[in-house]
């Protein structure tokens, strides 16, 4: 990597730049003009970070909240004046809105469950154990992680009618399984990797098998590991959609996002945007406040999945 | 990046102390057969799901074949390749891609290194910053799309409200900013830079953290200003972070398809590559000559995944 020309050794300390220095912190620690004018710049940047990332989804709550006669108009109530639960409460008596919410849960655990159990015990293998072939199957995993889902759409349209799995919910997990297992047995193969390797010679040489060690020493400290990353893996499944959209027909498989892109009003008049939104607000509450839980682990988790590759 | 070849870290089996050799060997053994045993479940579902399908596309390429047909498919060569590069359609979905490629990236990178920088600093509040910073993260990429549809829409949408209130648009007029044939793409391009800046940022901050502070110490004892700084130190010691950001996002664009359908479907104005794709396979059922441009799409993403970690393995070394 290339390195910077400012290494320490460069520093001269003679009297006159000592002086400078000194100078330099006084000066800092005085109440200036300056330093108002840059504070004040830096908390507006603050508000107006905060505004661009959170305004959408707050005008989004806004709106499923407000009623139809105060919602389209001009100007908007940029607050909300006074607040209905009808938006709410038309998006759960809707039948096809509710089996999609169902489809979608049982999709996602489905794929959540299989990618854990198959990308935990792929992960202890080539994090913990050594074996010819161990490296070109990494690669091949890390490869599957930037594939192009749209390269296998029409293959996978051919393979699922074959087998009769088009518009099934098993189907769906199936497929699911192309990018939620490669990026499970990526993130916990790094997990794995990271523990040190103490943990289970203990048990190894009190004459347990290897499997007992994963079972009895590497899981239970792997929890914390396994809760996000199959966080990361369900909000995959729950906000994939172009699968999902091609190989569902109807409300016996449709999941949540193809409900919500084709969400309508009763009738050809009907603006459908206050239900739509309170439809967008029910299925992202799981999503964040699963995220707003696990929030620190997530940032340090994705970081040191993404960072290190 | 590096995938490196472990001797001595995951060994754990190999050099249990006190064993004798024998038993060492049956362990070895052991492990490689375990070993094997636990990843055939990833393998065979990677196999069935992604490498056979991924090899079925590149065979039906070169034939006709489409859905629900009686007749029966045959082999025609280069035939698809020749149809698809003389599609217009095609080139004009490979420009919306590479534009938006190009101009999504370009913008979360930059905003997201200001954003990082600011968050970097030291300042009461920046926990809730940081947490705000998942929200756009987390919310599904249709949801996104629905959202700024919302926010867009030409009568009741906030923008054009904000917009009249500023004396910006004459009141009484209406627009529509993203199906307008003339910002349709920079509607499609704002949204994706909302959902995915603050993510960006929040890889770049963690890259930042890693560098040591007696770097800046040094600096600022030298004399260096800030701007100095950044250019000469922040910038070099983030590049890693940077690349690996970089790659992940160039290919995720590059195969855009949710937040462009949901809010303009198969609107050639704003139509992706893999929209294109898809309408060709399943919209017109043809999987033979949806295919060719499939196939294309993979070798595009291919090509960018290999040189990007090539540049990164220079970077390394």
């Amino acid at each position: 990597m290339a390195t910077t020309s400012m290494q320490p050794d460069t520093i001269r300390t003679s009297t006159e730049e000592l002086d400078r220095i000194r100078g330099t912190y006084r000066k800092k620690s005085k109440f200036t003009v300056g330093m108002v004018v840059q504070k004040v710049l830096f908390w507006l940047l603050i508000v107006f970070i905060l505004l661009y990332t959170l305004f959408p989804f707050y005008w989004a709550v806004v709106s499923s909240i407000t009623p139809t006669n105060d919602l389209y108009i001009y100007p908007v109530h940029y607050f909300p004046t006074t607040v209905t639960w009808d938006h709410y409460q038309a998006v759960f008596e809707n039948g096809g809105f509710m089996k999609a919410l169902l489809n979608s849960t049982i999709v996602s655990f489905g794929t959540v469950i299989l990618a854990l159990l198959f990308g935990t015990l792929g992960a202890y293998a080539m994090g913990r154990l050594k074996f010819r072939g161990r490296t070109p199957i990494l690669y091949l995993i890390l490869s599957m992680t930037m594939f192009p889902a749209i390269a296998i759409v029409g293959s996978l349209f051919q393979f699922m009618q074959r087998w009769d799995l088009f518009n099934t919910l098993q189907g769906l997990i199936i497929v699911y399984l192309t990018f939620s297992l490669p990026f499970t047995v990526w993130v916990l193969t790094n997990f794995f990797r990271a523990m040190p390797p103490e943990l289970e010679q203990a048990a190894l040489v009190d004459g347990a098998s290897p499997m007992r060690a994963l079972w009895d020493v590497l899981l239970p400290m792997a929890i914390p590991g396994l809760v996000t990353t199959g966080l990361l893996a369900f909000i995959g499944a729950w906000s994939e959609f172009l699968f999902a959209l091609t190989f569902t027909l109807n409300d016996d498989a449709q999941t949540v996002q193809v409900a919500i892109a084709n969400f309508t009003g009763n009738t050809a008049f009907e603006l459908p945007f206050a239900k739509k939104m309170a439809a967008a607000v029910v299925v992202t509450m799981p999503l964040l406040v699963g995220v707003l839980i696990v929030q620190r682990r997530i940032i340090s988790g994705l970081t040191a999945g993404a960072v290190k590759g | 990046m590096e995938i490196e070849e472990t001797s001595g870290e995951a060994s754990a089996y190999t050099s249990v102390a006190g064993k004798p050799y024998r038993d060492r060997g049956t362990l070895a053994r052991q492990q490689e057969r375990l070993g094997w045993i636990l990843v055939i479940p990833s393998l065979i579902v990677v196999g069935v799901v992604a490498l056979y399908p991924l090899f079925e596309t590149f065979r039906l390429s070169f034939t006709n074949t489409r859905l629900a047909s009686a007749r029966e498919p045959r082999y025609v060569g280069f035939e698809n390749y020749r149809d698809t590069f003389a599609d217009d359609l095609f080139w004009s979905s490979m420009k919306n891609t590479v534009i938006f490629t190009v101009s999504t990236v370009a913008l979360e990178t930059l905003l997201g290194i200001i954003i990082a920088l600011v968050i970097h600093s030291n300042f009461r509040g920046r926990g809730i910053v940081r947490t705000s910073m998942l929200v756009p993260w987390a919310i599904p990429t249709v949801v996104s799309a629905v959202l700024w549809q919302w926010m867009y829409h030409d009568r009741y949408g906030v923008i054009n409200s904000v917009l009249k209130q500023l004396n910006l648009m004459d009141e009484g007029t209406f627009f529509s900013w993203s199906t307008d044939p003339g910002t349709a793409l920079g509607a499609v391009i704002a949204v994706d830079v909302w959902k995915t800046t603050p993510f960006m940022a929040l890889l770049l901050l963690a890259g930042l953290q890693v560098i040591p502070t007696d770097v800046y110490e040094a600096a600022y004892v030298d004399g260096a200003n800030k701007v100095q700084q950044f250019f000469n130190m922040t910038l070099p010691l983030l590049k890693p972070a940077l690349l690996v950001a970089l790659i992940f996002r160039t290919l995720d664009a590059f195969r855009v398809f949710d937040m462009i359908y949901v809010l303009n479907g198969y609107r050639p104005e704003t139509m992706s590559i893999a929209i294109y794709t898809q309408q060709l396979l399943i919209g017109s059922q043809r999987i033979g000559e949806g295919s060719a441009p499939a196939v294309i799409i993979f070798i595009c993403v291919g090509i960018l995944a290999v040189t990007y970690t090539r540049l990164i393995r220079v970077e390394e070394t």
